[in-house]
């Protein structure tokens, strides 16, 4: 699969703050990619350069094959963006600015544009000084998705979206997906980026720190277990790759190392499993992890 | 009204800048018009000579009010102050108020704000407070300073009281019209509809004679400033009407505040079309801009018609060889309709000015209130973005003065049955279009560059005009007078028009144009 957008290196600084610090970023065609980091790890930034309104300080951007900084026009006819902080017009109607961006990009698909009002149960008929953030927000996601653009790039798009739209939202994006588009989607919402993404990059102060599969960055991590046995379970906590262990009676709570999980299950068998819960760990646990303040 | 203090010190804070220059502005408006006036009239018979001849032309009455004592020079001198500054210092406190009311609930700060152990009624008190203190205080060293510079010192208090009136009554009024308005342009642009009523209800009162309605001026918060004719006669007494006004518009304001709620006004927002037919940026800024332009547009054909009417009339007016001087000084040494017409449309000049700078700098505000974000992620350019609003600012300048001109032009062409006339005076507002753009030119390179140094041009817009006002006065040197565009200007009509400093002035906004372009296609957008 050829990368629709590579990033290496990146560099950018504001002043005396350094907001991108090396960051590395590869999405392929036809992926979600969740671009996952905690407020002010540089995801706005990275968009913001990736779109070419900043120039990058050092390292080498290309997204569609193009330089954004250069080319900005010509890839801005294949892209479509929807900011993080969406502000509107305010005395423009949401269905005005929706047909303005779509015009601008190269028009925009009637019957998917009518669609999508229907499924964000959006009024287009409202000035946008009447529209609350979540609806704000509503009006550029309807411009973009049904605009033809073959790249996605949304930032933080399901901030002010209550839980039902958010299901919206990401079936939508499963259709973009089917359609062979590109998503880049930057959030902090762990269980969305979980249940729509392909592949996901975090990252941290301005540095990418993993970047993978879910599969892949499941590897990485630890398997929590809980488990009734049959007699106290004495000297499991000694093995190697178990983590903050808990035991009560018979019962027991702990972490494995992914890698150590055979031989703990081994272990665990030997004693006689009355009741086992395995669970995969989720991006929370990822996230905590690498975002913890380690001291 | 928990909470009123620390949003007054809030205020303060965030206008630290804003008002003590706009303070400074006033003071030396009213101490250099009194400093100006006094060594033109050497006699009291020459003082009488003019006010009758200005109370003797309807015109003049109209814009600026009538002299009611024809021996006080301090009347004479600060008839033109008393009235241009009131208005002026009217729309300061709109803005004043609008800024801290429906400007923050706009931007979503009052939210935050009101959050806090703030009370519902604390936002609005206080931004009526600091309205207030800024006019006291300006009011009492204008003043101290009218005083200073030999005016009659009770004269001079009176004065000072009349301006503060006229800045409280419109504090009040812009209290109300920010509950009433959902926006802020809204809420400033009904105040100023406000003020351009009571304007002409002002206007009419002063001009109609003793069997007329001259009471309409006594409907007006700018007549009440009139009457309180200071050097004329003092009445103090008249500050129990302004003050009963303002506490009453004050009171209003704060009913309606409390029976709104947030981030609403009085009018309802109406549906608009679910589906939108701008092509593209040029059709959005025609869109943004033209509500402004229409308005612009209509104040300027107005000002067309009086400057045409008085212009006329002005030959029975100037029966002193002084007065005859002074517009011979502002005009050029021409006759003196020309001249007359050469210092008014001068006047438009600068305020088309403003206009090309308020569109221009829309800019900075798409770009920092983060609309232009979504539109240049689109296929539009930089260039074509900002030149979108830059080219109404360009053509929305020539236009005004156009239609000012052509007002004008046919009012004193229909007063003097000469139709040739009017092309005399287009010509002395066409002239005014380069130094307009030359401002345009200098505003838009420095947003260019970086994008907060979009003030410059309202700097440079405030430096050009004084060392226009007070260049003469404490005599500069002439080199930095000629900073100003304004300076190379040729006195139309009157004098020939020579080409050479418009074409120069032409290339300099297109050089400052240039400069903008190519630095808002280096630079990072906010």
């Amino acid at each position: 699969m050829t990368a629709v957008i590579s990033v290496s290196g990146l560099r950018k600084a504001f002043g005396r703050t350094t907001a991108l610090d090396g960051l590395d970023l590869t999405v392929r065609a036809g992926e979600v990619h969740g671009f996952l980091g905690p407020n002010g790890a540089g995801k706005t930034t990275t968009l913001r350069i990736l779109l070419g309104l900043l120039r990058a300080d050092a390292g080498s951007v290309t997204l569609l094959g193009g330089d954004p900084w250069r080319d900005t026009a010509t890839l801005h006819r294949r892209l479509a963006y929807v900011p993080g902080d969406v502000t509107l017009w305010p005395n423009l109607t949401g269905g005005e600015v929706i047909d303005l961006l779509g015009r601008l990009r190269g028009g925009l698909d009637a019957r998917r544009r009518t669609e999508l009002l229907d499924r964000f149960e959006l009024d287009p008929t409202k000035k946008g000084r009447a529209y609350s953030s979540g609806n704000r927000q509503k009006v550029a996601l309807v411009a973009a998705l049904a605009s033809r653009a073959e790249l996605l790039i949304l930032d933080e798009p399901t901030a002010g979206l209550d839980p039902l739209m958010q299901a919206v939202f990401e079936d939508c994006v499963e259709q973009e997906r089917q359609e062979g588009r590109t998503v880049l989607l930057s959030s902090h919402i762990l269980a969305e980026v979980e249940k729509i993404c392909d592949r996901v990059s975090i990252i941290r102060q301005g540095r990418t720190v993993e970047t993978g599969t879910l599969q892949e960055l499941r590897h990485l991590t630890r398997t929590s277990i809980t488990a009734d046995l049959s007699q106290p379970p004495n000297g499991l906590d000694v093995l190697p790759g178990v983590h903050e262990f808990h035991a009560e009676g018979t019962r027991l709570h702990c972490q494995v190392d992914t890698d150590q999980l055979a031989d703990v299950l081994r272990a665990l068998s030997a004693l006689g499993v009355r009741n086992l819960v395995c669970q995969p760990p989720t991006l929370e646990e990822l996230f905590l992890r690498h975002y913890e303040v380690t001291a | 009204m928990n909470g009123t203090l620390q949003l007054i010190r809030l205020a303060l804070r965030r206008d630290r800048v804003l008002l003590p220059v706009w303070l400074s502005m006033f003071v030396l408006l009213a101490v250099g018009s009194a400093a100006a006036t006094k060594g033109m009239f050497p006699s009291t018979e020459s003082v009488a000579a003019a006010a009758d001849s200005m109370n003797g032309t309807p015109a003049l009455v109209a814009v600026y009010g009538r002299i009611y004592d024809p021996s006080s020079i301090g009347a004479l001198a600060m008839l033109k102050a008393l009235a241009t500054g009131a208005m002026i210092l009217a729309v300061f406190s709109i803005i004043v108020v609008v800024r801290h009311t429906r400007s923050d609930e706009e931007s979503g700060r009052r939210e935050l704000i009101g959050a806090g152990v703030v009370g519902r009624h604390a936002p609005l008190a206080a931004a009526l407070a600091v309205a207030a203190g800024a006019n006291i205080l300006l009011g009492l060293v204008t003043s101290l300073g009218l005083a200073g510079a030999g005016l009659p010192v009770d004269g001079s208090f009176v004065f000072g009281l009349a301006w503060i009136s006229v800045g409280l009554a419109f504090a009040a009024i812009a209290g109300i019209t920010a509950q009433v308005a959902t926006s802020t342009r809204g809420a400033v642009g009904l105040a100023v509809a406000v003020l351009g009523v009571v304007f002409v209800l002002r206007a009419v009162g002063d001009t109609a004679d003793v069997a007329g309605p001259r009471w309409l001026s006594w409907l007006s918060p700018l007549g009440w400033g009139q009457q309180f004719r200071p050097y004329a006669g003092n009445r103090w007494w008249v500050v129990l009407i302004t003050l009963g006004f303002a506490v009453v518009a004050a009171v209003v304001a704060h009913l309606l505040a409390a029976r709104r709620d947030l981030n609403t006004g009085l009018l309802p927002d109406r549906p608009g079309p679910a589906t939108g037919a701008l092509r593209g940026v040029f059709g959005l800024a025609w869109r943004l801009h033209r509500g402004s332009l229409l308005g612009w547009v209509v104040g300027f054909v107005v000002y067309g018609v009086l400057v045409g009417s008085v212009a006329g009339s002005i030959g029975d007016m100037i029966s002193t060889p002084q007065a005859a001087e002074l517009f011979r000084k502002l005009g050029g040494d021409n006759a003196l309709t020309d001249a007359v017409f050469a210092a008014m449309l001068g006047f438009l000049g600068v305020i088309a000015s403003v206009y090309g700078l308020q569109t221009a700098m829309r800019l900075h505000s798409e770009e920092t209130e983060l609309r232009a974000e979504s539109l240049l992620a689109t296929p539009v350019t930089r260039g074509r973005w900002a030149a979108s609003h830059v080219v109404i600012a360009l053509v929305g300048t020539a236009v005004l003065l156009v239609s000012a001109g052509l007002a004008a032009g046919a009012v004193h062409a229909a007063q003097t049955g000469d139709p040739s006339v009017v092309g005399k005076v287009l010509a002395g507002a066409l002239v005014q279009i380069p130094a307009a753009w030359v401002l345009v030119g200098i505003a838009f390179a420095a947003y260019g560059l970086a994008p907060r140094l979009f003030v410059v041009g309202w700097s440079a817009l405030v430096v050009f005009l004084l060392l226009g006002e007070l260049g003469p006065m404490f005599g500069f040197d002439q080199w930095l007078m000629d900073l100003s565009p304004w300076a190379h200007l040729p006195k139309v009509p009157g004098s020939a028009v020579t080409a050479t400093p418009l074409v120069w002035l032409l290339a300099i906004a297109a050089a400052g144009l240039i400069t903008g372009f190519a630095g808002l296609r280096r630079r990072d957008v906010v």
